[in-house]
């Protein structure tokens, strides 16, 4: 797997799949989409990247440990539930917040807060196996 | 259209049957992997079988058009198959290591935990 | 089916009324749990504060648990449901007297084994993330307990198994590794077979929400094939806890990881499929209960007969332990297969009774091997000399695990038995008492071949060969904090349960009521029975 050419496209396909992961993730509210299977592409990413420029690159380019992400996007979609307490709502009842951005109207959401949760919980995790299996494969 | 499928559950659940009582490790964990699939069409066939559209609400209403397909068995197959899938990723992992450490694949000569001929337990006080 | 788009009736579907605050205390300890675990995620490195924020953590849950027991008893079933959805289209989360129960003694039980791994995981096990697991599989318990849907309550399973497997493995010993692929393979068909059960129920009744399937079951007036599922639920749940036919995986397994890691699995897994059981097959499918009842008091007798047998025979006292909590599971189990409510009761106080108990059990297994070295019967000794004091504590641990009186074992018997006798069930309180026999006999033989005797096989005051240095070495030990204080937390409430069993009865007799009768449930989920 280690040809020039797959070397070569290997790092602007994978930054192409992050770009068009985070756009599956914010699209997910009105058609499908979401952070599972943005995550899902994300991680397809990092998989590629991988294969073509080694694990370590990968580590490299995620900066934190994927398993500290996950944590993060734990953190991060607990978060999201508690904003409906203040309004003595249910728990992980939405909460909008639409406002005008430079002219276009932008929707911010407890779910939106969610689905972010979700996305880095599915890339840190499972980039972490994906990792480690393909480590495995060295030795 | 029920019954065929049903038929299909029945037929993948006795093969992982089979495959499960295997003193194999790794044809143990194929069972499993077709045990998961077949609970999943299960699940599937359950919450019916129709011919109809995907359950998407347009814009600007608060109820489907018309009859759509039920989406709550396909929420929880995507459950358990995100749940499945990564057991089984785990298992293999386990599986291997388990042959790596112990230098067999086969349960009955797994016998580290439970060694046999143990010490009996004394008699008396 | 043509309908208009836009005039629909919002609060036919969602919630309206404002929500009140203390009913939050359902999602608190989910909600910390989870965002505890994150944050040890985050930071696994640090092992050196890995234990504090266990230990904050837990200690938070355990307050948010004391609360919502008292609210629930207060107020009666407490129910919320997710996003503001009505019942039965949101996830609903219901907390009873029992599972609010459950849910605080799960968390003490986590507490303190959080404390006594602050001693005893070492820092390339932290950073494996023994803590976070740790976290986590409380955060499964407790959602197992409080959850008011049954695909929700399946979730929750994989979670606990999730962290149950991370933690099985922890140290990657070959025994361990053997132990795990017993333990995990068997767990997770046993899950599936839940899955499979819940599937098959969702096609027959059409909802997940518990108290409309009560609704719905009791509609079919036991038409259709809700007794086949009920089985199957069975089977499952009955895999999960360790009933004798399907209850091989727990002694290949219980005692091969980090003993801290045992004593949370005997504390919490097995209670958490008991509770599946009396949650399941005895609220929800009523008449198919009934007609499971003497398959289900047949497994009781030969869960509770075989445990007691297999502690006799063996000479490991890990490996002992994990009978005696097969044992256990058979008297909860029986409590299910006579399900009046005295029964009921005696079976969620044997629970409560055994996550302390059992869990202090294991825990008792680590200290006696840090002060005599080992785990055989045959090779301890004279351990009475080293430390009076674990003695006298293993002695009332011992004493309580076998039923017998003044300790917390007692009392939830002696209710089994009532029920049992109540219901003209005479074999089962017949294998109640018999099995008691038995561990008693086992529970001696450990106390006085660990403690009692001189010395180990080989000395004077062993058995085997006179030696000329035989005295045994008297050495007083000093167990560090970290040992002390979750023995002497779990011990006392093993004590105060034994000597003032009113407050608890009364939990454990309102939980079955609600159990046996679940009208009250059902209300707190709808409003009304609908």
């Amino acid at each position: 797997m280690n040809t020039v050419i797959f070397r070569t496209i290997a790092p602007y396909l994978s930054a192409l799949m992050m770009v068009f992961s985070i756009f599956v993730l914010l699209r997910g509210h009105n058609e499908p989409g979401g952070g599972f299977i943005g995550g899902l592409i994300a991680v397809s990413a990092f998989a590629i990247y991988g294969i073509a420029c080694g694990v370590a690159a990968v580590r490299r380019s995620m900066v934190v440990h994927p398993m500290s992400l996950a944590g993060i996007g734990l953190f991060i979609a607990v978060l999201s539930v508690l904003p409906s307490y203040l309004f003595g709502q249910p728990p992980m009842t939405s909460q909008w917040l639409i406002f005008d951005f430079l002219g276009s109207e932008l929707k911010l959401s407890t779910p939106l807060v969610f689905d972010i949760g979700v996305y880095l919980v599915v890339v840190g995790a499972i980039t972490s196996i994906a990792l480690s299996l393909e480590e495995r494969d060295v030795d | 259209m029920e019954f065929v499928i049903a038929s299909l559950v029945g037929l993948l659940m006795s093969a992982s049957i089979y495959l499960m009582l295997s003193k194999k490790l790794v044809r143990v964990l194929m069972g499993i992997a077709i045990l998961g699939n077949s609970v999943n069409l299960l699940i599937f066939t359950g919450g019916r079988i129709t011919r109809s559209v995907p359950p998407f609400i347009p814009e600007g209403s608060y109820l489907p058009l018309e009859q759509t397909a039920n989406p709550l068995p396909q929420a929880l197959v995507l459950t358990a198959i995100v749940i499945s899938f990564s057991f089984l990723a785990y298992f293999l992992v386990l599986g291997y290591r388990a042959y790596q450490e112990l230098g067999t694949d086969d349960v009955l000569e797994m016998r580290v935990a439970e060694p046999k001929g143990d010490e009996k337990p004394p008699l008396g006080y | 089916m043509a309908v208009s788009s836009n005039t629909v009736d919002i609060a036919a579907a969602m919630v309206t009324q404002p929500v009140q605050g203390a009913d939050w205390l359902l999602v608190t300890p989910l909600l910390l749990t989870m965002a505890g675990g994150a944050v040890a995620i985050m930071l696994r490195k640090k092992t050196a504060i890995q234990p504090w924020i266990a230990i904050g953590v837990i200690s938070l849950v355990v307050l948010s648990n004391i609360g919502l027991l008292a609210h629930v008893l207060d107020h009666g079933v407490v129910t919320m449901v997710m996003g503001g959805w009505l019942p039965p289209f949101g996830i609903a989360f219901t907390a009873d007297a029992m599972g609010a129960f459950f849910a605080l003694s799960a968390s003490i039980v986590a507490l303190c084994a959080a404390i006594y791994a602050a001693g005893s995981i070492e820092a390339s096990e932290r950073r494996y993330g023994f803590y976070p697991f740790l976290i986590l599989l409380l955060c499964g318990c407790t959602g197992a307990f409080l959850t008011g849907d049954i695909f929700n309550l399946y979730v929750w399973f994989e979670v606990l198994l999730i962290s149950a497997v991370g933690m099985i493995v922890l140290g990657n010993d070959k025994a361990q590794i053997d132990g795990g692929v017993k333990y995990a393979i068997l767990n997770f068909v046993a899950t599936t077979l839940f899955l499979m059960a819940t599937g098959l129920l969702y096609g027959l009744v059409g909802t997940l929400n518990m108290a409309d399937i009560i609704v719905k079951v009791s509609q079919l007036e036991g038409q259709g094939p809700i007794y086949g599922i009920a089985a199957i639920y069975f089977l499952a749940f009955a895999m999960k806890a360790a009933a004798f036919p399907v209850n091989f995986w727990l002694p290949a397994s219980y005692h091969t990881p980090r003993m801290v890691v045992s004593a949370v699995f005997g504390g919490l897994l097995t209670k958490v499929g008991v509770y599946a059981l009396l949650r399941v097959v005895l609220m929800l499918m009523p008449e198919p209960r009934e007609w499971l009842g003497d398959i289900i008091s047949l497994v009781a007798i030969a869960t509770m007969i075989a445990g007691a047998l297999g502690a006799l025979a063996q000479t490991d006292i890990r490996r002992m332990t994990g009978y005696i909590v097969i044992s256990g599971v058979g008297s909860m189990i029986a409590g299910l297969a006579i399900a009046n409510q005295v029964a009921v009761a005696g079976a969620i106080f044997y629970a409560v009774h055994s996550f302390f108990c059992i869990t202090a059990l294991y825990l008792l297994a680590g200290v006696i091997n840090r002060i005599g070295g080992s785990f055989s019967l045959r090779e301890l000794g004279g351990l009475y000399n080293k430390s009076p004091l674990v003695a006298a504590v293993s002695l009332i641990l011992l004493l309580a695990v076998a039923g017998l009186p003044p300790f917390s074992g007692l009392w939830p018997k002696v209710m089994l038995v009532e029920g049992a006798l109540e219901s003209g069930r005479s074999l089962l309180a017949a294998s109640i008492l018999i099995s008691g026999i038995l561990l008693t006999i086992a529970i001696g033989r450990y106390w006085i071949y660990a403690f009692w005797r001189g010395g180990p096989e080989g000395t004077v005051d062993g058995t085997l060969v006179p030696q000329s240095d035989g005295t045994a070495t008297v050495a007083s030990v000093s167990l560090p904090m970290t040992v002390t204080v979750p023995m002497a937390i779990l011990t006392g409430l093993v004590i105060y349960l034994g000597l003032f069993p009113e407050g608890v009865m009364a939990i454990s007799t309102q939980g079955a009521a609600s159990l046996v009768d679940p009208t009250a449930y059902v209300q707190s989920v709808f409003g009304v029975w609908p």
